[in-house]
């Protein structure tokens, strides 16, 4: 499963949250970047690995990552 | 319409519901238990609701949710209570909602006494709770003016998106007259397109809020209150001047003192061939000080009496109206006893300097 | 490849940017509750009630209507709110200051009226607003800045369990203590926080959910030490559960 995660870099706190939860070890903080904030941004360095499991969305306080996932082949609707 | 005889608390009540009161919360005090009593009953029969609140700051609170909801809605209390409503009042003030805040008012400081008194004028009008805001007051002297001022509270209240309060001392309250209701229907609620009703997703949302970090913001969210206070004090001073047209004494009192002071005119007309005439004002904020000036500086007046159930408050205002030209003198009793016509009358011939 | 997307900003929430510190956990409730009021279709028909504290600022971010109460009467406010208005959904976020000491009655006579309101109270351990002051809440030996020894059980007693405490009264519908340290309990708050909000359209009675959260800034933690302090200090104090529920007793 495939999926793509977009990060709204000048509203990142650089807080951290999302990168122990991201279950393929891929978000880290880009310390060579300083947003407009004054933080660090976190991102992801393989992006081809997300998995698109929005753990990352789900836990940033902020809500700046937008998390996609591969269009699942659906089951019959019941 | 006949006359009917009400008891002044129910009939403040009663009057709010015909102004077309839908929420009131309050909490019981003497001397106006009256009032959440009879809306208890009566307020549900209307299609309103009623409301106990645990205090008196929690109903001044569900007053402020209320008031932003866009609905009519009100609390009463006696001199205590009022003090604890203080903190809503400036929320309310400040988030430019409108209200009515009823005080029957009893003795103090502290607990006081549950007799009538007027010791409040400094809270009502000065501003109890903390900021620049300011509170539109009106003081009825007998049951017939309460009534109608209830309407008019409620009226002014949402004209001009901020609290109204009727300060009524314990004997308005208590007192049975005879009361006239107006032939006019219960208006209908006008549109407060800022009040929190949902945005059913048809607009931005709506805030109700009275908290502005960038201190200019808050200045100038000051100013465009001022501006408003000042539009009041312009257009909505209320006051009565009766008595002889060419008085020596001008009494000064507001609310039930007032009649006392005409009682005492009474006597030194009768008595002593004394003219006076009696300057009642309606509205204590805005206070209507030109008119007082003018009545002061009729060529006639030789003193000014004050006369109030407390120390001595609108003393202030009155001094301030007077801008020095005349003496002034005070009588008055705090504590829940009242100055009976004859101390009065002697207080005025002293003024006069004559025995 | 075609893509979905599975998470994003929700709808509930105003584009703009939130004040709280970076990794404080006011910002993860916030979501929740906007998340649960789109997913049930509320929003349009929903007033919040901010209370004073670090989440002041709410009324700003949801995009419902709002309302900025005073100092621990948020339940007041929503009370008012809710009698004028009962067709409405009504919720209140408040802090542990802000409801467990200054608005200590005011939630409990909401509570008691049964009145058909969700309440939202973050359980940081101090004023966080403020700068780290004691809470009611403040756990024995917590370092705050009005008890920089840590707080005293003899000189302040215990903590107060605002869960266990609300649960003893008929009107409550349902209380549940959920917490955000984890995504565990993170779905988990957001479930109550979902079924909170369905009692109250049901007219079952007065609600709260009691989430735990960090102040990484006043602790003095990383913010993800701070989601580990929560696990390994706050949860012992504050059990997590539901501790009413009005539904279950119905079965
Ligand atoms: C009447 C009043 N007293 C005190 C304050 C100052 N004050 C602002 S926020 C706050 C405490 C907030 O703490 P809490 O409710 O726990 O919220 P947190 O900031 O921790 O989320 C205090 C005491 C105030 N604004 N109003
Ligand atoms: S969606 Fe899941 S896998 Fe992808 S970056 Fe976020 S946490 Fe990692
Ligand atoms: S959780 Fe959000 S704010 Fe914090 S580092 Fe990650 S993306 Fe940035
Ligand atoms: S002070 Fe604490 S509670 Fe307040 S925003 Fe910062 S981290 Fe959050
Ligand atoms: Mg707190």
């Amino acid at each position: 499963m495939k999926g793509k995660v977009e990060f709204r870099s000048d509203w990142c706190k650089g807080c951290e949250l999302c990168i122990p939860v991201c279950p393929v070890d891929i978000i880290f903080i880009d310390e060579s970047v300083t947003n407009s904030k004054g933080y660090h941004p976190a991102t992801v360095s393989e992006m081809e690995k997300c998995i698109g499991c929005a753990n990352c969305g789900r836990i940033c306080p902020d809500s700046i990552i937008t998390v996609w996932r591969e269009k699942r082949v659906k089951k019959a609707e019941k | 319409m006949a006359k009917e005889l009400w008891k002044g608390n129910e009939a403040m009540a009663e009057a709010a519901i015909r102004a077309g009161l839908k929420c009131y919360f309050g909490y019981p005090i003497t001397p106006q238990s009256e009032i959440p009593e009879y809306f208890s009953l009566h307020l549900p029969e209307h299609g309103g609701v009623f409301l106990q609140a645990e205090s008196e700051i929690a109903a001044i609170n569900m007053v402020y949710g209320a008031a932003g909801s866009g609905v009519r809605t009100m609390t009463s209390s006696s001199s205590p209570g009022i003090s604890l409503k203080q903190e809503g009042i400036s929320y309310i003030a400040g988030s430019e909602l409108p209200c009515v805040i009823l005080n029957v008012m009893r003795g103090g400081p502290g607990l006081g006494t549950i007799q009538p008194a007027q010791g409040d004028y400094f809270q009502a009008t000065r501003g109890g709770g903390n900021g620049d805001y300011r509170v539109i007051v009106l003081a009825p002297a007998n049951v017939q003016e309460a009534t109608d001022l209830m309407r008019l509270a409620f009226d002014l209240a949402d004209k001009y998106r901020m609290p109204a309060m009727i300060l009524a001392d314990g004997m308005i309250g208590q007192m049975m007259e005879p009361v006239e209701w107006p032939d006019e229907p219960t208006p209908e609620p006008i549109a407060k397109p800022w009040a929190t009703t949902g945005t059913k997703g048809e607009r931005r949302h709506n805030i109700i809020n009275s908290l502005f970090m960038e201190p200019e913001a808050c200045a100038r969210h000051n100013e465009k209150l001022d501006q408003k206070y000042r539009t009041v004090a312009a257009n909505e001073t209320r006051f009565e001047l009766i008595g002889d047209e060419e008085p020596e004494i001008l009494f000064a009192a507001f609310g039930t003192p007032s009649r006392l002071a005409r009682a005492a005119g009474k006597i030194l007309e009768e008595e002593d061939g004394i003219k006076t005439a009696v300057f009642r004002p309606i509205s204590l904020w805005p206070y209507p000080y030109d008119a007082l000036y003018d009545a002061i500086n009729q060529e006639s007046v030789k003193a000014v009496v004050t006369v109030e159930l407390n120390t001595g408050q609108m003393l202030d205002d009155v001094k301030i109206a007077n801008q020095g030209s005349k003496p002034i003198s005070f009588i008055g009793k705090a504590g829940g006893m009242i100055p009976t016509p004859r101390e009065i009358a002697v207080a005025a011939k002293e003024a006069l300097g004559r025995k | 490849m075609e893509m979905d997307v599975v998470y994003q900003k929700s709808a509930g929430l105003e584009d703009v940017e939130f004040h709280y510190c970076p990794g404080c956990t006011h910002g993860i409730i916030h979501k929740l509750i906007a998340e649960v009021l789109v997913e049930l279709d509320l929003i349009g028909d929903t007033i919040g009630v901010a209370p004073v504290g670090c989440a002041v600022f709410a009324y700003d971010y949801f995009t419902c209507d709002m309302h900025e109460a005073a100092h621990g009467r948020a339940p007041a406010v929503a009370t008012g709110i809710k009698r004028a208005l009962p067709d409405k959904t009504v919720f209140t976020y408040q802090g542990d200051g802000d409801l467990a000491a200054i608005g200590t009655a005011e939630i409990v006579h909401a509570a008691m009226r049964g009145e058909k309101i969700t309440t939202i109270f973050v359980n940081n351990t101090n004023y966080g607003m403020t700068g780290g002051q004691m809470a009611p809440t403040t756990l024995i030996g917590q370092k705050v800045t009005t008890a920089p020894l840590g707080r005293s059980k003899e000189h302040y007693g215990s903590p107060i369990k605002v869960s266990e405490m609300l649960a003893t009264i008929e009107g409550a519908a349902y209380i549940e203590r959920v917490s955000v340290h984890n995504m565990a309990g993170i779905i988990r708050a957001k479930k109550a926080i979902k079924k909170a909000f369905q009692l109250q359209q049901e007219g079952a009675g007065f609600t709260l959910i009691e989430v735990l959260s960090t102040c990484p800034t006043n602790w003095g933690l990383t913010p993800n030490d701070a989601l580990n302090w929560l696990q390994d200090n706050m949860i012992p104090v504050f059990p997590l559960g539901v501790y009413r529920d009005i539904t279950a007793e119905d079965k």
